[in-house]
């Protein structure tokens, strides 16, 4: 794609891309996979401190994980509508996108953008714009891998 | 008038006879806040939406200029002006508030410069005795036609750049006191290919050296010509970008000041605002305040103030097309020598 995309430009265009390439500078890579580890791993260690709570409370390993989830997403929500999310995001990157906290920024914040327009075509239709993509390639790839587990196991299991 | 292949060259000059600048909290904070006329601390101006709060920093401008130039808005002929959004409406709604007969235009962030060029040749022509150049824009309304919600944590790359909340408005007179509009060079589409829209001053740093090696060659002039040149928002990445554009070209740039308004309304240490500030205020903010103001104060002469715009959609980055841009240049003397 991005080689078929290359052939297209002339060669100016190319020697400007390559100058430019030079100038620009690069993603923090290193320090942005660390960051996302840190952040991400801390959020995760705040869900499991939370499902051990939950677990005390009465919980089972199975059904503590429901509230877990509403909580990070409570608090997620908060964050967002507060204003901080996206700061903190901005460092952190993939460590607050990933877990559960970021699909809820996703939605939250969509719905808070789009409220101007009216809860149906504002927060209803726009709602799902960032987190929607998720969920169609999410029940795919589900469905791909059901099909691939009865396959090879016909019989279930 | 024409000069070469795109320049007008204005026989009248039409002179600046007034300017405003109504700028955002994040602007106020930089390095320039005190040269503009009106600092919100509010990024909704108490409004309900941010389109409104855009549309109210444009009324804002235009009527605080119209107010400098001790005018009323009757005497005002023609207002010339344009925006990001689509169907550019905060100016249109602006326009519908002032009643100004409008022409609106559209070239991203080069709209700055765009506008001033043509309220200049409505002026110069003699088609009216005093018109309205204007322009705005609203990192939040920018935010969310162009990225994604303000409050989505996304983490943007160093090369993006932080959109000026704002709106600068100029009033063009036949006569008057003031800095006047010597010449204006109308720039071309010029595409690069690169299709990245968070590395926008990559893409329009090419726009920007071509429309300036233009206005040198219409008018047969050196850089030196003028004490400054800017560019409009190609903030660090673009400005290195057009620096080495120059020394490829031969252009003799080193020989005058050459800085972007992108990198002097912010303080890219302090603020965060990545590589610098784009939008159609960046240029106009930091023109008609700190510019002009210094113009009036005898400290500059002669400056070229180099809009630059990249004229993208949503749309048709999402279906993979590269970002055309295009920069427009207007050259503003102070009257005193002219």
């Amino acid at each position: 794609m991005a080689d078929q995309k290359k052939k297209k430009l002339t060669p100016v265009q190319q020697e400007y891309q390559e100058m430019a390439k030079r100038i620009e500078p690069p993603r923090p890579v290193w320090r942005n996979c660390l960051f996302a580890f840190l952040v991400g791993g801390f959020i995760c260690l705040v869900g499991q401190a939370l499902m051990q709570l939950f677990i005390r409370f009465g919980f089972t390993e199975k059904t503590a994980s429901n509230p877990t989830v509403a909580v990070l997403i409570i608090i997620s929500v908060i964050l967002t509508s507060m204003g901080v999310y996206d700061k903190i995001a901005q460092w952190a990157g993939a460590g607050t996108a990933v877990p559960v906290t970021g699909f809820a920024n996703s939605m939250c914040s969509a719905a808070l953008e789009h409220q101007s327009e009216g809860y149906v075509l504002g927060v209803g239709s726009n709602m799902f714009k960032l987190a929607g993509p998720t969920i169609v390639f999410g029940t795919v790839a589900a469905f791909i891998v059901g099909i691939i587990h009865v396959i090879i196991y016909p019989g279930g299991h | 008038m024409l000069a070469g292949h795109q320049t007008w060259k204005f026989v009248n000059p039409p002179v600046i006879v007034s300017t405003a600048t109504v700028v955002g909290p994040e602007e106020g904070k930089g390095p320039l806040g005190d040269h503009f006329d009106i600092v919100h601390e509010d990024m909704t101006l108490g409004q309900d939406s941010w389109e409104k709060a855009e549309r109210k920093l444009m009324e804002e401008a235009a009527t605080l200029a119209i107010e400098n130039a001790k005018l009323t808005k009757e005497r005002v002929k023609f207002f010339v002006g344009g925006d990001l959004l689509n169907q550019i409406i905060s100016n249109s709604f602006a326009a519908r508030t002032l009643s100004i007969p409008y022409i609106g235009v559209f070239g991203a962030c080069s709209t700055s410069m765009e506008s001033l060029a043509l309220a200049s040749l409505i002026v110069s022509s003699g088609a009216a005795d005093y018109a309205m150049a204007g322009t705005c824009s609203h990192n939040c309304t920018a935010e969310k036609q162009f990225r994604y919600p303000t409050e989505y944590g996304s983490q943007k790359p160093p090369t993006a750049q932080y959109t000026v909340t704002g709106a600068g408005a100029a009033v063009l007179a036949r006569e008057g006191d003031g800095p006047v509009v010597t010449a204006a060079t109308i720039g071309r589409v010029v595409d690069m290919g690169i299709t990245d829209p968070f590395n926008m001053g990559a893409a329009m740093a090419p726009a920007a050296v071509d429309t300036i090696q233009a206005h040198l060659r219409d008018l047969g002039i050196e850089p030196d010509h003028y004490d400054l040149i800017v560019t409009g928002d190609l903030a660090s990445v673009g400005y290195k970008i057009a620096v080495e554009l120059f020394a490829k070209h031969g252009v003799p740039i080193r020989k005058t000041r050459y800085y972007d308004c992108g990198l002097m309304i912010y303080d890219l240490d302090k603020q965060p605002v990545q590589a610098g500030g784009s939008g159609c205020a960046c240029s106009a903010v930091v023109a008609y305040g700190h510019l002009l103001k210094r113009m009036r104060a005898g400290e500059l002469k002669r400056i070229l103030v180099v809009a630059t715009g990249a004229l993208l959609s949503p749309l048709s980055y999402q279906q993979g097309e590269s970002i055309p841009c295009i920069a427009h240049a207007v050259a503003i003397e102070s009257g005193v020598d002219a």
